[in-house]
Parts: C-alpha cells; structure tokens; sequence
C-alpha cells in the first residue's frame, strides 16, 4: 500500500529528498565532526559517521558518554535544550538537516522516535496511533483507519487490542505501551526510526516482543537504537558503535565489535570490565 | 526517650495540633453560618429574590443587586478567561527563559497580593475617567478582571506545569508543531486544573466589594442593566447597604442575601471541585 502524504499546511522548504520516494528506500544517515555542548560542557567531541539504510545500528558506552544527545541530533530534538549547541554536519538523505531553512516538523515525519520510558497520550489506543496524521491535517477518515490497523498489527497488538480500540492506551501494560509507542510512530511512515533504551522499562517477555519487532521493521526502516544490554545489540543489530567521554572509540559490523574488537576499551566495556 | 519515640511523640503532638486548628475553623464557620441562617432563611422566597430595592425593608428583594452580580460575572469571564489563560500559557511554553518573562513573572505573583481597593482606584481612574466608561458595569468587569488575572494566569501555568514532558516530546517527535501540541495534548490534559483556576477566581471576584464602590457601583439601583454601559449595583454592595441601616428588617434582608451569595459561591466551588474530579479520573 503506498500512500502519498502531502501535508497541504506545510511550510518552509521541505528536505525535497525525503518526501521524494525514489530516495525514501535509500535514506541514510551521516555526520561529519559533530561537537555539542551543554553551555560551557562539551558532550559530544567530535564524531563521523555514516549509517546505511536498512540496518540496525546499536549504539553503546557507558552511562553519560553522550548516546541520547547523539542520537537525538537525527530529529533535532536537542534543540529545545537550553544551552544546546552544534558545530559540523549531519545529513539525512543528503541533506543538512540544520540548515536555516529545513522544516523540522518534516524532518520528524520522517526521523521517528521511540522513548525510554513507553509514553502513550492520554486518549484513547485508537487516537493515539492516528495522532500524528491528524496533524498532518489528514481527514480520510478511511485511510486512518487503515493506516491505525496496519500499524498495530505491525507491532503485533491488533490481535489483543482490536475489540477495545476506544480503551485508553494508559490502561495497557508497560510492554503493550511501548509497542504503542512504535505503532503511533509506524503510522506517519517514517524511514527512520530512533529508539533509545526501548525495552529497558520491560520485562523480559515484552523485550522479546520488541526484538523480534525491531528486526522485521529493518526491512523497511533504517534504525538506530541506544541500549546497555549487550546480549541485545549483539542480537538484533547489523552495526555497533561505542562510545566513550563524548567520543565514538569504534563503529563497525556488530559481529566484529564483539568477537574481535579493534580497541581495548571497547574490549573492556562489552566484557563488563568497566561501565 | 530514643530517637525512634521522640519522632513518634513528635507526630502525635502534630497531628492532635493539626486536628485543634481544623475543629477551630469548622466551629467557627458553623456558628457563623448558624447565626445566619437563623436570621435570614425565614425571609428568602421568590418575591425576596424578584422583587427591586424598595425605603420599606418587607417590600425590598434584591433582584437588581443580583442581575448586577451576574452581569459583572458574565462580562468578567468573557474579560478575564481568554487573557488569563493566553498570558498563562504564553509564559509557560514560550517565553519561559527570557529575561523579560522573569520580571514579568516577579510581577504577577505581586499583583496577586496587592489589595483590591488599589485595583478599585487604578479601575475609577483608568477606566471610569480616562476611557471614560463611566461608573458602568463594563468599568467594573475590567477592574475585576484586573483584580483576578494573577489569579488566573497562575493556576495556568500551574496546571500546564503538570503535564509531564514525556507526553509533549512524544507529540514533537511525531511532526507537531508547538502550538498543535499546546492544542491537542497540553490543553486537555490540563484544562481541568485551569478551569478549576477560573472558577475560583470569579468566586472570588463575586464577593468582591471595595474596587467596586470605588468603580462607582451604585448602593441602591432601581433598575437592572440593559447593556454593558449602564450603571449597576451587586449583592455585595446592597448586603452592606442593609446591614448600615438601623431598622431590624433590613438586618433580616442583609442575612438573608448573605445567604444566597454565599450559595452561589458553594455552587461555583463545587462546579470547580466537579471539573477537577472529572479531569482527574480521564487523565490518570
Ligand atoms: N539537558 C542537558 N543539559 C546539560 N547537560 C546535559 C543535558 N543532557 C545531557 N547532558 C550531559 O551530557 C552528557 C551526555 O548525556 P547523554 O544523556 O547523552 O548520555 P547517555 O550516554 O545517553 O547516558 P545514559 O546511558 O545514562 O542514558 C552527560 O554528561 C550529561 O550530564
Ligand atoms: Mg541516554
């Protein structure tokens, strides 16, 4: 099912090679000497790298090594932060995604995103997948409805909530929640999706869930996923990327990262030797 | 005496002072609402409420005094209510770090707590002389609307404070803009807490006496008001228009009136208290 969706309110230039299809199988990410700081503090010191479409990346490091400000460049995020600021470039698709004039409500639709904690709306299961094409401006009410279903059942959840659709996603349980979470993120089709820490407010069962997900959504999306269980990145990621004091120590395949790793403190973290 | 007992006598001594003070307060406010029932419940009836102020005490009602109230609150809310809530959220999600919203800030939470007979003279000369409204019931709601705005612009910002910043960085990442996201999620989810700010502002406001005499509000109206701009009187006024005059009957009117004002106070409460419980079991 392909659907067009051109927001008729949108404003500003819009990134044109994220609306344009022929380049939406093909997005992927790149940065080029990113520095951030927090005021005077300097969490990210400069870091290159390039990210292929159709693969999961797993970003690690120890706590505070800068992995949430990384990854939350991607959808400007950050930029409410007080104190925030950037030097060097990041391109989606080949575009600078903080270049003046880029539409940063576009760029979201296109750069999903997936919380730590599961953070559901207060309304209803049905209102909270079809929340981001309402502000799109959308009004078939048909293909909401379409897009609501294919996305839960997407995420697995259509079977278990299909008869209560009006029940508040506040009243499903933490790891229904999430998958909430990544269905009401699905339903704007976006081509990337970042996910930080997704599964580490779950059980066991619901993290299950979440991988198995992750690694059929990889067909379709491009996903960056922050996470300190190194029994998951080895498991569901291409890529992996550790970080260390604001700096990527080593970024390669995954299943190099762990049974052969290039640097010793990448050695040493992923064998919980420190971290 | 150890630690652990010291605490424990500690909490006993604080709990029995909490419950004194409590018991205090209700006794006082049940003598005092005794002492007026038993004055004035005999004279309420329709004609009390649909009858004009009248020189004789039996023949007096105080339907101008109430067509004025409601007239001051109607225009009050209409005043009051989209500026309030606006400044609220104006401060809260968009100037939130600005030097000039911290001053602001520092003067609002001022204003709260200047006397109301300041906005009673700032209303007579602002109002009344300078926009020449005259002593009008439109120079009254503004002065009102003076006198509640803090009241409303800080149960605003209260309320939207409390929605947790997980639910507006959801709406953010899905492409909402700041204001579909003040719209469709910041607003209900706090318009229980905001409302509830409103109507105990206007309860407020309906009390209110002294900016009102100082406005101009007349203490014997024979009329009620056909428009904005023609004088008025309200309940507050004509109670301490009667409770001034020597004869017992007045006496019995003012209590009775008092009566009814402060029934329509419970009421506007219990409405605020009604939203907030409702808003409370939605959201949760
Ligand atoms: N809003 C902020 N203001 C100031 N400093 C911040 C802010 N957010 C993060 N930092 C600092 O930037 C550094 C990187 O933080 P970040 O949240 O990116 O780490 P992280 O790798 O995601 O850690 P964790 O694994 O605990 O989530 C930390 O030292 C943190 O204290
Ligand atoms: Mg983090």
């Amino acid at each position: 099912m392909e659907i067009t969706m051109e927001n008729p309110k949108k404003k500003g230039v819009v990134l044109d090679s994220i609306v344009d299809t022929s380049l939406k199988k093909t997005p992927k990410i790149e940065t080029k000497n990113i520095k951030v700081w927090y005021e005077e503090f300097n969490a990210i010191k400069g870091i290159s790298m390039s990210i292929k479409p159709n693969t999961v990346t797993a970003f690690i490091g120890p706590s505070g090594c800068g992995k949430s400000t990384f990854l939350r460049l991607f959808n400007r995020m950050n930029d409410y932060v007080d104190g925030f600021s950037l030097e060097g470039k990041i391109k989606i698709n080949g575009q600078n995604i903080y270049k003046k004039n880029v539409n940063v409500e576009e760029l979201r639709k296109e750069v999903g995103m997936v919380f730590q904690k599961p953070n559901p709306f207060p309304k209803s299961i049905f209102d909270n997948v079809a929340y981001g094409l309402k502000i799109q401006g959308i009004k078939d009410k048909q293909l909401i409805n379409d897009r609501v279903i294919s996305s839960l059942k997407q995420v697995g959840l259509w079977e278990e909530v299909k008869d209560d659709l009006k029940k508040s996603g506040l009243a499903l349980s933490g790891g229904q929640q999430q998958r909430l979470c990544i269905a009401r993120t699905l339903a704007v089709e976006p081509s990337i999706i970042l996910m930080d820490e997704p599964t580490s407010a779950l059980d066991p069962i619901s993290t299950a869930k979440i991988e198995e997900l992750i690694f059929q959504l990889k067909q379709k999306y491009t996903i960056v996923i922050v996470t300190h269980n190194m029994q998951q990145a080895s498991r569901i990621s291409d890529y992996t990327a550790f970080f260390y004091l604001g700096e990527l120590i080593e970024f390669n395949k995954t299943k190099n990262i762990f049974t052969n790793p290039e640097k010793k403190q990448t050695e040493n973290y992923i064998t919980g030797r420190f971290g | 005496m150890n630690n652990i007992q010291k605490n424990r006598w500690k909490d006993q001594v604080f709990k029995f002072w909490g419950i004194f003070c409590t018991v205090i307060g209700l006794v006082l406010l049940t003598i005092f609402i005794g002492d007026i029932l038993i004055d004035g419940i005999r004279r309420i009836d329709w004609d009390f409420i649909t009858d004009l102020p009248s020189r004789k005490a039996e023949n007096s009602g105080i339907y101008t005094a109430l067509m004025g109230s409601i007239w001051i609150l109607a225009l009050t809310t209409i005043i009051a209510f989209p500026v309030g809530v606006a400044a609220g959220i104006y401060l809260e999600e968009y100037a939130k770090n600005n030097k000039l919203a911290g001053l602001l800030e520092i003067n609002i939470s001022n204003l709260a707590g200047v006397p109301s007979i300041i906005y009673g003279l700032l209303g007579l000369e602002v109002f009344v002389r300078i926009m020449n409204l005259g002593a009008s019931v439109l120079a009254g709601s503004l002065t009102l609307s003076l006198l509640i705005l803090p009241i409303v612009i800080v149960s605003t910002r209260e309320a939207i404070k409390a929605v947790p910043q997980s639910i507006k960085d959801a709406s953010f990442a899905l492409g909402a803009s700041k204001w579909q996201t003040i719209w469709h999620q910041i607003l209900p989810a706090s318009g229980g807490g905001i409302l509830t700010g409103v109507i105990l502002a206007l309860s407020r406001a309906v009390g209110e006496t002294a900016p009102l005499i100082v406005v101009g509000a007349l203490a014997y109206v024979p009329f009620v008001p056909q428009s904005p701009m023609d004088e008025f009187s309200v309940m507050p006024i004509q109670i301490f228009n009667w409770i001034s005059r020597p004869q017992a009957g007045f006496i019995e009117n003012a209590a009775a009136a008092i009566i009814i004002l402060l029934g329509i106070t419970f009421i506007m409460n219990g409405i605020a208290v009604y939203f907030r419980n409702k808003w409370q079991k939605k959201w949760k």
